[in-house]
């Protein structure tokens, strides 16, 4: 767990005035949580990460790491419990990965063969190669690979708390998907709690359990990303989240958890062509799925339509939402069969049920 | 043209009077470089180091100094170190190692800016990663801004050196028998051949210059490629 109190910052300038970067920021995360600090250039956000590992100094309040105030401990003890990414990835040129990814351990003197398991271990949990990667220089991989590694180096220690300054911004867009996707199962595992410096709301909202919103160096508003969006604590959170900040509530649900909700019945592929009409029922428009033993959708059946329709679209599980609604739009489909990976029937998603969602408060 | 004159005169163009007196000529000239070479380095990568480390007035002496010595001509500092010397100190020190002396301050203050430069270039990003991983001041100093920045320097660091194979000639004026003053000595005892002994000269400074920078393209391609 990680807590700032009152954490400030003021700089001099040159004509004897002194600016306040950092106003009395309070902040709380848990172990585990991801926390993302989210505003525009030079609201704060960078100066607040760097005052926690002491890159820069705090004119004013504390920060404490699992209970323990940070003042007490020394300034590389402090680091090292540390991890941190940098803007700019901020991988050694001068050193292989495996150096990289090593030097601390490598520089105190430490058992050779667990820092280097370490770092193969890493790798692997980032789908890298440690025998084609290790002995290779940083400029001999792609921007996505770099971006790994940066994080590897940060994890290497094992440090309780990890700070990444705009970690995927120097990723391109889809490379940034997949990396940001692989961060969030690494994290999730390694069980590390993160605070994470970001401008971009998508990422915010994909990473976050926490976002904490910053303006003229404030936390204006500190909640989970969904609550950041139905309820933006004034205009400006309003407006930096932006005024779609509802359609990109659809970025927070999967389509699992709304088809499970649905409290359609389901057709048995068993039953006679007759039993499934009756169950359709008198109503138009009528739209029933058809499951066979193991729970696999077959297809559906419709009032007005004879036979067994096959569909034309489904849903997986884990999309989300702003995929299934696209998809809709796309086959204009007023709702899609949800699906898990051995292709079971879990529900359905309707526009109608998305829109309920949308409108309702958090 | 008389070649036959430069000749005769070889091994005293080449080294001198060695084994039968001291060494002079062009392998004077050749140990002269190396060593106010070697000491240019050492004091340029120091004083930059030094001009990125300290902070307030050991700074502000240290840039004063540098900015001193690039303001005097070497000959003016070959004068100082071997007269002023040793009415100063009472010290005798021997013309060679007054001109060393005089050079590798030079070279060296030189340098120091440029390595300075070097590693301010190597990046705020870089000394952060440093220091975020846990390392010292002085251990991303050691580890990652002055290996990166060696490599950034070498073009400076041979122009330099290009420039003290040449400076070697002003140690001629405290009579140290190096290439250019065995050339002087010759011109004067033939009186007619200033031509040939001249152009000698020229193309023997001509050949150590060139094959210092061939030797310094190689080395910095094989730097890039690793």
């Amino acid at each position: 767990m990680i807590r700032l109190e009152q954490l400030t910052k003021r700089f001099a300038q040159k004509h004897g005035q002194s600016v306040t970067v950092v106003d009395s920021v309070d902040l709380q995360v848990a172990r585990g949580e991801i926390c993302v600090l989210l505003g525009a250039s030079g609201c704060g956000k960078t100066t607040t990460l760097k005052m926690i590992n002491r890159l820069i100094t705090p004119s004013e309040g504390r920060v404490l790491i699992d209970g323990a105030d940070t003042r007490d401990i020394d300034t590389v003890t402090l680091r090292r419990r540390i991890g941190y990414v940098i803007q700019q990835i901020g991988l050694f040129p001068n050193m292989t990965i495996e150096d990289n990814i090593t030097v601390v351990p490598r520089l105190l003197g430490l058992d050779k063969a667990a820092y280097r398991n370490r770092a193969r271990e890493l790798m692997a949990l980032v789908q890298m190669d440690p025998a084609h990667f290790l002995k290779r220089y940083p400029k001999e991989l792609s921007g996505g690979q770099q971006q790994r590694i940066g994080v590897i180096r940060a994890l290497a220690a094992d440090p309780p708390v990890l700070l990444m300054d705009e970690p995927f911004g120097a990723v391109d867009p889809i490379n940034r998907e997949s990396i940001q996707a692989e961060f969030f199962a690494l994290q999730r595992e390694l069980n590390t709690t993160v605070l994470m410096v970001s401008h971009d709301i998508d990422e915010a909202i994909k990473l976050g359990d926490k976002v904490a919103v910053f303006r003229q160096g404030r936390i204006v508003q500190c909640a989970s990303p969904d609550t950041v969006l139905a309820e933006p604590a004034d205009d400006f959170v309003a407006s930096f989240v932006g005024h779609d900040r509802i359609l990109k509530r659809l970025l927070l649900v999967q389509a699992g958890s709304l088809a499970e909700q649905g409290g359609e019945p389901v057709l048995s592929e068993a039953a006679s062509e007759a039993e499934q009409r009756a169950a359709l029922g008198e109503r138009r428009h009528r739209a029933l799925p058809v499951i066979d033993a193991a729970g696999r959708a077959q297809g559906y059946v419709a009032t007005g339509r004879a036979g067994l329709q096959p569909f034309r679209a489904i849903a997986r599980a884990d999309e989300d939402l702003r995929v299934v609604l696209a998809r809709l739009y796309e086959h204009r489909l007023d709702w899609l069969p949800v699906l898990d990976a051995d292709q079971r029937y879990l529900g359905r998603v309707s526009q109608r049920q998305i829109a309920d969602y949308l409108g309702a408060p958090v | 043209m008389n070649a036959q004159l430069i000749l005769d005169n070889l091994p005293t163009l080449l080294w001198g009077a060695y084994p039968n007196g001291p060494l002079g000529g062009l392998a004077l000239t050749l140990l002269l470089a190396s060593l106010a070479g070697l000491g240019s380095a050492l004091l340029g990568v120091a004083g930059g180091v030094a001009l990125t480390m300290w902070q307030g007035w050991p700074k502000r002496l240290l840039a004063a100094l540098v900015g001193f010595l690039r303001a005097i001509p070497v000959l003016m500092l070959i004068f100082w170190a071997y007269f002023l010397l040793p009415i100063l100190f009472g010290v005798d020190i021997p013309e060679i190692a007054t001109v060393v002396a005089a050079l590798a301050l030079i070279g060296g203050a030189y340098l120091a800016h440029g390595a300075a430069a070097g590693l301010a270039a190597v990046g705020r990003g870089q000394w952060q990663a440093g220091l975020s991983l846990g390392l010292s001041r002085w251990q991303t100093l050691r580890l990652i801004a002055l290996p990166q920045a060696l490599r950034m320097m070498l073009p400076s660091f041979v122009n330099q050196w290009v420039a003290l194979i040449k400076d070697t000639s002003l140690a001629y004026i405290v009579g140290v028998s190096e290439l250019t003053y065995v050339a002087t000595q010759l011109n004067n005892r033939t009186l007619v051949y200033p031509t040939e002994v001249f152009l000698f000269v020229g193309l023997m400074y001509f050949l150590l210059c060139s094959s210092l920078q061939l030797a310094a393209a190689h080395w910095s391609r094989r730097l890039r490629v690793a």
